[in-house]
């Protein structure tokens, strides 16, 4: 009995208590066979993330669905008026290429530092790092504007009146997901550049010992970013 | 003594997948630039496509199994080439794209409850 509930069927004594519960959750075991902790981790907190972005888009439906008022044509509440000519969405349409843009430099990023080649990697995400402070400089012009013409989140002059909330909500949280990402790259480029993951150097929160795979982890998150993205663009602008 | 033996080759099994995963865990997601640029490239296409349906103005249920469409093909495209998702063993696949499809059911409960506030509303506005 004994050897079916332990996985060695050594019969050493076991600690109880807390140390027990710690013991007994790191046994060895591992689901994720050529994964490391770090990437499975960060999957997971994306997975969570999910769900968070996926409830939001999902009472956005259900407030648009269930409203008897017309609800505010994106497409003209977001165009823009260039030289007289009336553009419908130029400003989202410039944020998405600007994301897609970033996502690109990310993954070339990814790429040449597993090559080792830590100057491009570096200056790679640079690039993607200010690419997303356009996205979010872009953003807060657009806020600008929507609030300038009246948008609250309680009311607006086109229709119906969750149209801001849900705006203000979506976007927002969005966009903080994208300046914290501006963040946590520049920090892993100071890495890259410096050659931390070269020399092992430890890193300044956690006291380890850093590995090129730290990149890859990053561009999980920022490439999430953008998957955020592209479903906000779909639901919240073009529908 | 049968029991032994069962046990015996559970433990190869367990040695077995031990190396495996050894030789795997030094395996890390490298991929030919050529790669990326073309998918970068395709992002870009279909992008563009689905900014032409607001563009050129359809409605419907054109315009809505459009816009459908284009997102499912980027963010497919993300997922699996530049969040290396295609490469991945189908244990992860699995824990991380199955528990969305909760998500999905809760979509069409709350589709039919926006339905009916809907129809509520009518029915009390209306006098």
């Amino acid at each position: 009995m004994a050897e079916t509930t332990t996985n060695f069927g050594i019969s050493e004594a076991q600690p109880d208590g807390w140390r027990g519960i710690a013991a007994d959750w790191s046994s060895d075991q591992r689901a994720f066979k050529n994964v490391s902790w770090g990437k499975a981790m960060m999957w997971i907190f994306l997975l969570s993330d999910t769900f968070i972005f996926g409830c939001f888009l999902l009472s956005y439906m259900t407030a648009r669905m269930s409203t008897t008022v017309p609800w505010p044509n994106p497409s003209e509440v977001f165009g823009l008026h260039v030289a007289g000519v009336s553009v419908p969405l130029l400003l989202i349409a410039i944020m998405t290429f600007v994301l897609i843009s970033s996502s690109g430099t990310m993954a070339m990023a990814v790429n040449y530092g597993y090559r080792r080649d830590r100057r491009k990697a570096a200056i790679l995400m640079l690039l993607t790092a200010a690419l997303g402070a356009t996205f979010v400089g872009v953003q807060a012009f657009e806020w600008t504007k929507l609030i300038m013409e009246g948008v609250r989140p309680w009311g607006n002059p086109w229709g119906a009146e969750q149209f801001g909330a849900s705006f203000f909500m979506i976007t927002g949280f969005h966009g903080t997901h994208v300046t914290f990402g501006v963040i946590f790259l520049l920090i892993i480029a100071r890495k890259v550049w410096r050659g931390d993951y070269d020399v092992g150097r430890r890193g300044f929160f956690t006291s380890r010992r850093g590995r090129y795979e730290s990149v890859e982890i990053m561009g999980l998150y920022w490439h999430f970013v953008d998957l955020v993205w592209v479903f906000i663009f779909a639901f919240f602008y073009l529908w | 003594m049968a029991e032994a033996t069962v046990h015996g080759s559970g433990q190869q099994l367990r040695d077995k997948h031990a190396s495996a995963a050894v030789i795997q865990a030094d395996a890390h997601q490298e991929h030919p630039i050529k790669l990326y640029l073309v998918v970068w490239g395709w992002l870009f296409v279909l992008s563009a496509c689905s900014y032409l349906v607001d563009y050129i103005g359809l409605q419907g249920y054109l315009r809505w199994s459009l816009i459908l469409l284009f997102m499912i093909l980027k963010a497919g495209l993300i997922v699996a080439v530049f969040m290396h998702m295609a490469w991945e063993r189908l244990a992860m696949v699995c824990a991380i794209l199955l528990p969305p499809i909760a998500v999905l059911v809760f979509v069409a409960i709350m589709v039919f409850e926006s339905d009916y506030t809907a129809l509520t509303r009518m029915n009390f506005f209306s006098g």
